[in-house]
């Protein structure tokens, strides 16, 4: 689509975009090219010489029980957060959907942890969960539960996924509230007055109708799980214990930042951006689809 | 032809008021239940943060305000903790702050012009201009950290704003955005302004800029929020505490959770989490209307 009046020239325009294209340019296109290539050298140890090895670093990583331990916990993580954020986002909105007093209220009380940093929502379940110092971690220990996440790999993984879910919650709040108000109230009183009980009414009229914002939700939660929860994990178990709470993003980092392996972490970049791709491509179908819907 | 009366049994009004009744107060029970869930862990940081540290190293949990919170702020205000960062809690501030208003500004100026050339314009390579700005949306620095790294690194970009700031400036979801509205902008509009004889800057500055007043509110609420809280990519650039920013500063503190003063840790928390939150709150309206709107 395009606009049928315009201006004319062409310096303008390239001047206009210089600045962008510059850092795209020079911080994404080049960064990304070189993870690709690099992805196919190995350095020797003491990275003097390095040599073309074509697949071999895509091979020993998926031949790696530690990276197949990662990918296991990142669908683990991501899965879960997905499914606790939206389902809690989804109950909330449709009560304050409802005609209710305070509703505005309430939705300012829900949506201020949207501006939480991952590393803060981190901190502040460390005052919840920890064993000697936090509200939870300390009854659950006085009730007789072993509880220490920092030993215990289960415990842990549970810590990470509410951290995450809680700060995912306010984000997915608001779509599914704008999603509610934009169905046709004539819909919702046709069904009414067909004598659907609000339950059943919600199921099969409300929710097939949100349908669209709950794919886009569902794609917008995996992204985040995947990409945006390196603060969270690194604030509150740094991966541990024993790696189980390591995800993708975690594990190329060490490799690539603290374990100075250049290959094996530019092949786990190449593998993230394909993962990326793929979300963004099935987010943007989706929606060209819903045009036409 | 006449119309067939449903056979609707007519509802009781009384029992289907007491229903209504009954739905409302479940209603504002669970809404209620979520709100306290949601801000129980900050109660706990802001109550913790007026105690002192030995207090909250044995564990006592405190649920109503002790009486250090003066000096407790005025300690990591001025000097952060005393075992690990040491770096003073102003200076982070200022840091975050920095970095947060730069990459807003940043992001938002360069869109707005990158979305006005490829909306007002036709030149050649315009599409795959618009291309490779999108293209950037599936690249996000997290899948590309050590390459990222090295190049900052080798631009001699190391622990300064300008590494710390330039590279998260471009944005494809800005330009999108700008982008979309401009097409809606009316063609008589253009028209005019030509007439009159304006040029194209003189029309961006005049006629789009404050069109585009509230679309730029929402983007600051979105991207300051996004700017405040980078975490990876600081942590990646910055090691010297000149341009260390609060939300690693907390996470150092921590440490490896030796001695740590967690008193001291609640209240730099607290003094984290409230810009960004005030944004979001004080810039409510903007916020939803643009978060809804710039993700669709």
């Amino acid at each position: 689509m395009r606009r049928k009046v315009i201006f004319p020239g062409t310096a303008l325009p390239y001047l206009l975009l210089a600045p962008q294209l510059a850092i795209t340019a020079v911080f994404f296109f080049w960064p990304a090219g070189e993870a690709v290539w690099y992805s196919f050298l190995r350095q020797d140890a003491f990275g003097i010489s390095t040599q073309f090895v074509g697949l071999e670093n895509f091979q020993d990583l998926f031949a790696d029980p530690l990276y197949l331990q990662v990918v296991r916990n990142t669908l683990v993580f991501s899965v879960s957060v997905t499914a606790i954020a939206m389902s809690v986002a989804l109950l909330l909105a449709v009560l304050a959907d409802r005609h209710i007093r305070g509703r505005e209220t309430y939705r300012t009380l829900l949506i201020w942890p949207y501006a939480v940093a991952p590393a803060v929502a981190a901190v502040l379940y460390i005052f919840l969960f920890h064993p000697n110092i936090g509200l939870f971690g300390r009854a659950l220990n006085g009730m007789g539960v072993a509880w220490d996440y920092r030993l215990n790999g289960d415990q842990a993984m549970l810590v990470v996924v509410l951290a995450a879910a809680w700060k995912q919650v306010s984000y997915n709040f608001l779509f599914f509230l704008a999603g509610l108000q934009s169905i046709p109230r004539s819909v919702l009183e046709a069904a009414a007055i067909d004598g659907a009980r609000p339950v059943r009414r919600f199921w099969t009229v409300v929710f097939p109708l949100l349908s669209p914002t709950t794919f886009f939700l569902l794609v917008i939660n995996l992204t985040y799980a995947f990409f945006d929860t390196f603060g969270i994990i690194d604030a509150l178990t740094k991966g541990g214990p024993a790696n189980a709470t390591q995800t993708l993003i975690y594990r190329a980092y060490i490799d690539g930042r603290v374990n100075l392996d250049l290959g094996s972490s530019s092949a786990q970049s190449v593998v993230l951006m394909v993962a990326v791709m793929v979300l963004t491509l099935f987010q943007f179908r989706f929606i060209e689809r819903k045009v036409h819907y | 032809m006449p119309q067939a009366v449903p056979a609707i049994a007519a509802p009781d009004p009384a029992a289907s008021e007491a229903r209504r009744a009954r739905a409302d107060w479940i209603t504002h029970g669970i809404l209620v239940l979520g709100v306290v869930l949601f801000a129980l862990p900050v109660w706990l940081v802001l109550v913790g943060s007026t105690h002192d540290a030995a207090t909250i190293g044995r564990g006592e949990v405190p649920l109503l305000p002790g009486g250090h919170a003066a000096e407790t702020y005025a300690a990591v205000w001025t000097q952060g903790d005393t075992r690990r960062a040491q770096v003073a809690v102003s200076t982070m501030m200022f840091n975050s702050a920095v970095m947060a208003l730069l990459i807003t500004i940043g992001k938002i100026a360069i869109s707005i012009v990158s979305a006005y050339a490829v909306a007002f314009f036709s030149f050649p390579g315009r599409m795959l201009c618009f291309w490779a700005i999108f293209v950037t949306l599936m690249l996000p620095v997290e899948v590309r950290i050590f390459p990222t790294f090295q190049v900052v690194s080798d631009l001699g970009l190391v622990n300064t704003y300008t590494g710390l700031i330039v590279p998260l400036i471009a944005s494809a979801t800005a330009t999108l955005l700008f982008r979309q509205f401009f097409l809606t902008i009316p063609d008589e509009l253009v028209e005019a302004a030509k007439m009159d004889g304006a040029g194209p800057m003189r029309f961006f500055k005049d006629v789009v800029l404050p069109l585009s007043a509230t679309n730029m509110a929402a983007l600051f609420v979105i991207l300051f929020v996004y700017g405040w809280n980078q975490y990876l990519w600081p942590l990646l650039i910055t090691t010297s505490a000149d341009v260390e920013t609060i939300v690693i500063g907390i996470v150092k503190m921590i440490g490896a959770e030796a001695d740590t003063e967690w008193n001291r840790v609640m209240a730099t928390t607290v003094l984290a989490l409230l810009p960004p939150v005030a944004v979001v709150i004080l810039m409510q309206r903007w916020f939803v209307k643009g978060l809804v709107e710039t993700e669709k």
